[in-house]
């Protein structure tokens, strides 16, 4: 070693809070609601760099709608919207007690971030299609997909759409925009730019939107995602939930300490902006802006959804063992569900009444649905798929080989 | 019918897929405007735009996974990957997603794609531009997977993958683009022109996936090949003189099983040839479709005549490539045992 070289050493990321540490979100900026302006919809992504550092708000600490961002829903919208997310948290703790009970296997939640998948579903038209990841089930939600439809997947019983085939949670439904989701993640990303690229090439006025998690931006396929939407300027909205941990990996591990993960757009000249995804007015916005661009055939948008995993990563996880239990109550962008409601009530238009008034509705909405499905079965009683069923649809017609080995397995 | 080379037979299939149907679309690396690094999309661009035939960023993840997205879409996309040397990138979208689509969603979407690259030795390409990853493929369930070995086919089995609802791997052995390749690197190019199986029939006759042919009649062995293999398996029975059946499987997968117990059971006696390396090959399927299903009518062991389980060597490649000599003598073993 020569005495100007020092020994080098390894930079490995860690969170500020860990369990028994006390949460400490200071060194998270937020700008004040309303503060990042509107740019118009064609403007050139190099002019709005800086929105990829900042985070469009709406609602404010008080409840209101401020800011150029503001006014782009009704009362009934709103209102509408708040029951999309009840209706998503209701179901998801529902499911989740189904799974503890042993009526299947697995379950993911949304607790904390409702409002990016249900504000998000309202900027995209019929025909339009989401490639998502298995934490977006507001798309199906707030695009009224039936419940029940999506417990009898949820409990692999013999109505469950996909026959049994697939992992609790990973719906499919062409009809309502939503693609079948993989296990495998990051590979939606780049093939909703396919789906969008398709589109243009067929000369059609639909619009893709991508998903992907902080983690799995790390994946070579968000590399490939941005190079083929920024070459073919496709009509996507590529969307990014940041909702802080990958498992038990903090967001600074896929990141790295510097930038945001909406400002790994500007080297492919994409249009990149940072959201508050626990408010819904400014997800709606956003994506409302976004989706504008992508029918106007001004190529893509990053979004960056700030937002916060409140549960587990899945009903396999337990974050107590990574994190701080008072880290969520601690996150600064609070809950989306009290914000709406806030905001409603500081319109005038609802009120603490309504509010255990539609919860209590919801709750016998999803206990009906849930009844329903169950009375069919559920991965451990009543009516289940035909294990002949795996056989099927390999391929559009059965080969020889599989007509064999199905009559080898005694189906 | 027209006297044409395997790369002007792939040229043409694609041109008369999308002048038939707009949905078809072709894409990958120096595809659109060079039309190909082997020529086999070139004039494509020219004559059906940008839209439908164009370059893409070398990203071969991002090649197949925007493909899947497009069938999902509606469209029919036939890619190219440079060489089946690169494919590797993409091997998670191919496995987890192409062939996975259609049984996951029961139907709700489906990837009728075809992957087109090609494969195998014989050019000094090294290790990385001379494998044969076919077992990679036929390994996973919801692909198909198929190797022309001549022009004729070449152009009826791209129209039938092209024609095709599941995702396809195109394998195209690259030494025989310009000519058959009986193993002898020192004799001068034979070119298509003076083959038989370099006549092309115009039009968009498939050759139908699934089905293997007979390229030389034999009572006493049968040789399993396909590519570049048919031809140094024919070779090798011509210069041992043994009464050899050389059968060109043409589609792995899905296997045309009737066609090769027919002949094992004929013949009694099985060699199965070709270029990947041997373990967990696909010739140790086909050993065991063999053993099961033939057990009774063979007179000797099966061998196995492959590529040695090394990387593709770049000055070592005539003694690593599986010629006529290796052949011979496995026809010799398997008749004396």
């Amino acid at each position: 070693m020569t005495e100007d070289t020092n020994p080098l050493s390894l930079n490995v990321p860690e969170p500020g809070c860990r369990p028994g540490d006390t949460p400490d979100f200071s060194d998270f900026e937020i700008p004040q609601a309303g503060a990042v302006p509107r740019p118009p919809v064609d403007a050139d992504p190099d002019s709005i760099r800086d929105m990829a550092f900042s985070i469009v708000r709406v609602l404010n600490k008080e409840g209101a709608a401020v800011g150029d961002w503001a006014g782009a829903l009704s009362v009934d919208e709103l209102r509408q919207g708040l029951r999309h997310m009840l209706t998503l948290r209701t179901y998801d703790a529902r499911m989740l007690t189904a799974q503890r009970q042993g009526k299947t296997s697995f379950y993911m939640q949304h607790l904390g971030e409702e409002a990016v998948s249900c504000a998000f579903a309202r900027a995209m038209r019929p025909g339009d299609m989401n490639f998502p990841t298995y934490r977006q089930a507001g798309l199906l939600i707030a695009r009224d997909y039936p419940m029940v439809t999506m417990m009898n997947q949820i409990f692999s019983n013999a109505e469950d759409p996909l026959h049994g085939r697939q992992l609790p949670i990973m719906y499919s439904s062409q009809e309502h925009g939503f693609f079948s989701i993989s296990g495998n993640l990051g590979t939606q990303f780049v093939q909703s730019v396919g789906w969008a690229m398709a589109s243009a090439i067929s000369g059609d006025t639909k619009i893709a939107a991508g998903w992907i998690g902080d983690g799995s931006t790390a994946e070579s396929d968000f590399h490939a995602a941005m190079v083929f939407a920024s070459t073919y300027k496709a009509p996507v909205v590529l969307n990014i939930v940041n909702n802080q941990w990958a498992i038990s990996t903090f967001q600074g591990i896929a990141r790295g300490g510097v930038g945001t993960f909406a400002a790994r757009g500007h080297g492919f000249g994409i249009a990149s902006i940072r959201v508050d995804g626990n408010d819904y007015l400014a997800v709606h916005a956003v994506a409302k802006w976004a989706c504008e661009r992508a029918r106007l055939g001004l190529g893509p948008t990053l979004i960056e959804h700030v937002t916060y995993r409140a549960g587990g990563h899945s009903t396999s996880d337990d974050p107590s063992a990574y994190r701080s239990r008072r880290e969520a109550a601690a996150w600064p962008l609070g809950d989306p569900i009290e914000r709406l409601k806030q905001h409603l009530i500081v319109l005038g238009e609802w009120s603490e009444d309504r509010h255990l008034q539609a919860e209590a509705e919801v709750l016998d909405e999803v206990k009906t649905a849930q009844k329903t499905a169950e009375a069919v079965g559920t991965l451990a009683s009543g009516k289940q798929p035909s294990p002949r069923d795996m056989f099927e649809g390999v391929y559009e017609t059965m080969p020889p080989h599989l007509i064999r080995q199905r009559q080898e397995a005694g189906f | 019918m027209a006297k044409m080379t395997m790369i002007e037979a792939i040229r043409e299939a694609h041109d008369v897929a999308m002048e038939a149907d707009e949905r078809v679309v072709v894409y990958g690396e120096d595809v659109g405007y060079f039309g190909g690094v082997f020529r086999c999309t070139a004039g494509l661009q020219a004559k059906y735009g940008t839209s439908r035939c164009f370059d893409a960023p070398i990203n071969e993840a991002g090649i197949v996974g925007t493909a899947i997205g497009m069938a999902a879409y509606g469209l029919k996309p036939v890619i190219e990957i440079q060489f089946a040397d690169y494919v590797y990138p993409a091997y998670d979208q191919i496995v987890s997603e192409a062939a996975r689509l259609r049984h996951r969603s029961n139907g709700d979407f489906t990837c009728p794609i075809v992957i087109r690259m090609p494969t195998g030795g014989g050019i000094f390409g090294g290790q990385t531009h001379s494998q044969s990853p076919e077992a990679l493929f036929t390994h996973v369930s919801g692909l198909k997977v198929a190797m022309p070995s001549n022009p004729r086919d070449a152009k009826g089995l791209l129209l039938a993958s092209i024609a095709d609802p599941d995702p396809v791997i195109f394998l195209e052995p690259k030494r025989l683009y310009n000519g058959p390749f009986d193993g002898h690197h020192e004799n001068p190019l034979v070119s298509w022109k003076n083959h038989p199986l370099g006549e092309v029939p115009d039009g968009d006759d498939i050759v139908p996936l699934g089905k293997a042919a007979i390229r030389r009649e034999g009572a006493d062995v049968t040789v399993l090949a396909y590519g570049t293999m048919v031809y140094v398996a024919q070779a090798a029975a011509e210069e041992t003189g043994i009464d050899a059946e050389v059968l060109d499987l043409r589609t792995l997968m899905p296997l045309d099983l009737d066609a090769i117990t027919s002949s094992v059971k004929k013949t009694g006696r099985c060699v199965i040839v070709h270029e990947a390396t041997r373990t967990s090959g696909f010739g140790a399927e086909l050993m065991s479709l063999v053993q099961e299903s033939c057990f009774y009518h063979l007179e000797a062991p099966i061998i196995r005549v492959t590529g040695w389980d090394t990387p593709y060597p770049h000055a070592q490649e005539w003694e690593y490539f599986p010629g006529p000599a290796r052949v011979g003598e496995a026809l010799k073993k398997v008749m004396e045992d």
